[in-house]
């Protein structure tokens, strides 16, 4: 199990804390997913006072990893003001940095990110940067500090799974040994399974549990998703083939004249 | 006689006191303010009487609950215009609209034709949307004046104090409707920040509210009569400072731009900002600990869920009828 700065977690299970339908919901999905780490997003104005404490508690009761995010930062600045805000909140060095380049498709800034990475993981935070499939860039990551990279699947609140399988394997097979986590664009529970059957060591969502008309119900979904995929993938799955191969042997089987 | 204090006239407070009034309790209401204005959640409100929209994201109770609203107001304030509410969304976000149909029932559906010919100046902008014809609206500040107006009128009597609804409980029945003001003895009720603008935009005309949905920034704007819109709103969890970010002005603005262009010509005459009263599953809660009953958590349903309220306090008064709200544990 590859570790995530140093902390292992029980599951492969990260679950974002926006957009449900209520608090009292938000935490029942929570406990009826497991999952093991919390993203949490900070707004600036709401940090600035404390306004935003009461939910922060909400979070801090769930009793789960926090991880912070910068999400909805379309700059390194904001990036880094957001990131320093966050850790004085919840006392945690990890951040998910999330650098918008695109407002259409919250497309990563690649640059940005890559220079707000360096930034934080010399200032001591343990960054996730939430990124593409791209393995120049990826590798970037690396050199700035990374010990975690967050590809995504589909962009952010799409729903659509895993848009570029190629993509995605190659960046498996070219860091084998980095604990990478698929964030965003999940919609089902099957686009979960296939990313951990995929050995990915973790998924992140949070649009495809907090929209569905049961977040409860689809965050356990999910969840049983996530543990079949990583049990698939530790049960080493047989090659797919283009002939057929006949798992009874022809041989010996009885046959009528 | 049944003497009954009610602390906070907001829309909680002045519903209670009409309900109570109704049944015949002597009633004196109180607040720190001596009239109705901007420090009150309620006069920011939208004024949509749309329980059945509200179903997309809300609880069973707010849409079956939130449906004695529209008469209750129409029978205590005259001030109800059924005009049904349109729902609609941008072609890019078509899905949203599949989204909140499945959610929601009390609609039906609608081409753009029939967009068009509810509400012209919408025109041919949206290809569908859905219809809940049975839905209706107020305007928050007059319905609110004439209520207060109405029971003053039937003797209620008009304090105005800083009070402390303990304070008051101890020499009779008291009934805190302060809202996010009583968060200092509701420990688990939270501010969730809301900021709305109002519009002068004589171009458009628009006979009922539209609800335009986005996956980040739904807003709805309620027609207040001459050339006068509400647009809302945000919803942050944070309770609210003094001022609207640009943030919000930018993203309200935008949407408000994109139903209708003309609203790029609209001038802005209020931007307001407030914390809706919120427990932990959005849903209100009624308590009670000797002489005090605390009704609040009413969160962004205000006009929705306060006749509704009002009822159920008048209920435990009068009938000791538990209401379904009531909140035992936390006595």
């Amino acid at each position: 199990m590859r570790e995530f700065y140093g902390k292992s977690l029980p599951n492969g299970f990260m679950l974002g804390t926006a957009q449900y339908p209520s608090p009292a919901i938000l935490a029942d999905a929570f406990k009826r997913s497991g999952a093991s780490v919390a993203t949490v997003s900070l707004r600036r104005e709401s940090g600035r006072d404390r306004a935003g404490q009461d939910f922060w508690q909400l979070i801090r009761n769930l009793g789960v990893h926090i991880l912070p995010n910068t999400a909805g930062c379309h700059s390194v600045k904001e990036a880094v003001t957001t990131a320093h805000m966050a850790r004085e909140v919840f006392d945690t060095k990890w951040i998910k940095l999330e650098v918008i380049g695109e407002e259409d498709t919250l497309h990563p800034d690649v640059f940005g990110l890559v220079e707000a990475a360096r930034i934080l993981s010399e200032d001591g935070f343990q960054v996730f940067p939430y990124t593409t499939e791209d393995l120049v860039v990826a590798d970037k990551l690396r050199h700035a500090g990374c010990e975690v990279l967050m590809p995504w699947g589909a962009p952010i609140g799409s729903g659509l799974g895993l848009n570029n399988i190629f993509g995605l394997r190659a960046l498996r097979a070219h860091f084998p040994d980095v604990p990478l986590v698929i964030d965003a664009g999940l919609g089902l529970p099957s686009h979960a399974a296939a990313a951990m059957e995929m050995g990915f060591d973790a998924v992140l969502l949070n649009t495809a549990v907090a929209k569905a008309g049961d977040p409860a119900a689809m965050a356990e979904a999910f969840a049983a998703a996530i543990k079949a995929g990583k049990l698939a993938k530790a049960a080493d799955p047989m090659e797919p083939r283009d002939m057929a191969a006949p798992s009874t042997p022809v041989i010996g089987k009885a046959f009528l004249e | 006689m049944t003497e009954v204090t009610i602390i906070g006239a907001g829309v909680a407070g002045l519903c209670v006191a009409r309900a109570l009034l109704d049944r015949g309790a002597d009633v004196v209401l109180v607040d720190r303010h001596a009239d109705a204005g901007p420090h009150a959640c309620s006069w920011w409100a939208g004024g949509m009487l749309a329980p059945f929209c509200e179903g997309e994201s809300a609880e069973e109770p707010v849409v079956r609950l939130g449906c004695e609203a529209a008469d209750w107001w129409n029978a205590k304030t005259n001030a109800v215009y059924r005009c049904g509410s349109l729902v609609v969304s941008p072609a890019r976000d078509k899905s949203d609209l599949v989204r909140f149909a499945r959610r929601t029932t009390g609609y039906r559906e609608v081409t753009g034709a029939e967009i068009a010919n509810l509400e012209p100046d919408l025109g041919d902008r949206f290809a569908k949307g859905l219809f809940f014809e049975t839905e209706c609206h107020l305007t928050p500040r007059l319905a609110l004046a004439r209520l207060r107006a109405s029971i003053l009128v039937d003797g209620a009597q008009f304090v105005q104090d800083d009070a402390d609804p303990d304070e008051y409980a101890q020499r009779g029945l008291t009934i805190d409707c302060r809202g996010f003001q009583a968060r200092a003895n509701l420990p688990d009720l939270r501010g969730v920040k809301g900021e709305m603008l109002v519009l002068s935009c004589p171009d458009v005309t628009l006979s009922r509210p539209i609800r335009m949905l986005h996956p980040r920034v739904p807003i709805y704007l309620v027609p207040r009569g001459d050339g006068i819109f509400m647009l809302g709103a945000t919803m942050i969890e944070g309770h609210a400072g003094k001022h609207v970010t640009a943030r919000a002005l930018l993203e309200l603005l935008s949407a408000a731009y994109a139903l209708n262009p003309a609203f790029g010509e609209a001038e802005v005459l209020e931007i307001g900002v407030d914390s809706r009263p919120a427990f932990p599953d959005n849903l209100p809660r009624i308590r009670r600990v000797g002489n005090l009953i605390r009704a609040n958590g009413l969160f962004r349903h205000g006009f929705l869920l306060a006749p509704a309220m009002a009822r159920m306090v008048t209920e435990l008064i009068f009938d000791n009828k538990t209401p379904e709200v009531m909140d035992e544990t936390a006595a």
